[in-house]
């Protein structure tokens, strides 16, 4: 599997982000992507989503199932963590696992997993930020895409979480998964590092 | 089907929980009615002349508070943004959050509508066709302000550019929702015809409400 971007332009509310942009990545393999603040790193994991079109520039993923666009093999793990306040961690877990459908795996396991098997009925809402970042983590290990697209995937990760993190990325990777993921710190895998824009 | 059926139920159990909006309308709907005796006074026949306009006009004014939220939520949580990135295609997804806004906030309207009758002096045949075409007008309301709500997600503005863009299309089911409800009450013209152009103009909301919605949301990508 091999998903590749060739001279990708983003523009933003008639601003252009960036442009002439390439990228490549195989099955097992991390690309960090990095830059300053306001270089695009968020804009181009959207893009990649299908949450953003490009203005130029194809992307696709090449030995991905057929079957599906791009979009529907990916993760994408935002800054907004998709959570009901309203409802509990099971039933956030349990809904989105319903909605985005194929293959799925174990929710309590992924649940305990993520270290969050002791609250499954407390609602989402009493959760600290670190907590809703552990359950969201819980949504792309019980359903199965083999591209995760990560932006800032470690914020509000206390070291224990971001141990487990990294053991998650490692695991994803193992099984032939390809990671995209925006930061700033280091992600703590083996991972080529993509730049957009001056060097900061 | 099971990803349609999990975002009905998620929405509709949302918005029974605390907090959740779905009784801020019944409330809504419940105050104006039941204000609406003192303001035009202890006249029994004028009442129940006006019953149905009122019952009608706080039904529409209610749904149009609760809509603005449809897609705000979702949006403001990145909800959206997943729902928009998966196999559902997003008209079905759409379609759905409209039905389960509907069974949260429009049926509890029309189940409180034979108390509220009581107040308007309305005999039961006319609360019977006042709640009748509240049932086959409400998701018209729903289904064409589902569009409002999907323009105020992506163009950033709240609940104003809602009314000034739903009002509009739905003053066609006001118009014949109440005089549906008329001909019951003081006829002699037919129930049947404003009924049918009622239920028509529900059918066609249904399929034109989650295309525009949809062709809105995907626009507005940002």
């Amino acid at each position: 599997m091999q998903l590749s971007g060739r001279g990708i332009r983003c523009v933003r509310g008639g601003r252009e982000i960036f442009a002439g942009l390439d990228f490549e990545a195989a099955s097992g393999e991390a690309l960090a992507v990095v830059g300053r603040n306001g270089s695009g790193k968020t804009s181009l994991l959207r893009l990649i989503a299908g949450l953003l079109v490009p203005a130029g520039g194809a992307i696709e993923l090449a030995g991905g199932d057929g079957e599906l666009t791009l979009p529907e093999q990916c993760h994408y793990l935002g800054h907004r963590d998709a959570l009901k306040p309203a409802l509990s961690v099971q039933e956030n877990l349990t809904f989105w696992a319903d909605f985005l459908g194929g293959e799925r795996g174990d929710a309590n396991l992924s649940l305990s997993t993520v270290g969050l098997d002791h609250a499954t009925h407390l609602p989402a809402a009493f959760l600290s930020a670190g907590q809703r970042r552990r359950l969201s983590l819980a949504r792309l290990l019980t359903i199965r895409r083999p591209v995760w697209l990560l932006d800032e995937p470690t914020t509000a990760l206390d070291t224990a979480g971001q141990d487990m993190f990294c053991g998650l990325m490692r695991d994803h990777l193992a099984r032939g998964g390809l990671i995209i993921a925006a930061t700033h710190a280091p992600l703590g895998i083996d991972a080529r590092e993509l730049r957009i824009g001056r060097p900061a | 089907m099971t990803a349609l059926g999990a975002l009905i139920r998620r929405d509709v159990r949302i918005a029974l929980r605390v907090g959740g909006g779905a009784l801020i309308g019944v409330l809504f709907f419940l105050t104006v009615v039941v204000l609406m005796p003192f303001a035009v006074g202890p006249d029994l026949n004028l009442l129940s002349r006006l019953g149905p306009a009122i019952l009608w006009l706080g039904a529409l004014l209610a749904s149009l508070l609760t809509l603005d939220r449809l897609f705000m939520a979702d949006h403001d949580d990145g909800s959206l943004d997943l729902i928009t990135m998966s196999r559902t295609p997003l008209e079905l997804a759409c379609a759905a959050k409209a039905l389960a806004h509907w069974l949260a906030a429009g049926l509890p309207l029309i189940v409180a509508t034979p108390v509220l009758g009581l107040l308007l002096n309305l005999d039961m045949v006319a609360t019977g066709a006042v709640a009748l075409t509240l049932l086959a007008g409400t998701p018209a309301l729903t289904f064409t302000g589902m569009i409002g709500a999907a323009l105020a997600v992506t163009l950033h503005r709240g609940g104003l550019l809602m009314a000034v863009l739903v009002l509009p299309l739905s003053i066609p089911v006001l118009i014949f929702g109440v005089a549906a409800s008329n001909a019951v009450i003081v006829g002699p013209t037919p129930f049947g015809a404003p009924f049918s152009i009622l239920c028509a103009l529900s059918l066609v909301s249904f399929v034109i409400g989650p295309l525009a919605a949809a062709a809105s949301l995907r626009h507005g990508l940002d």
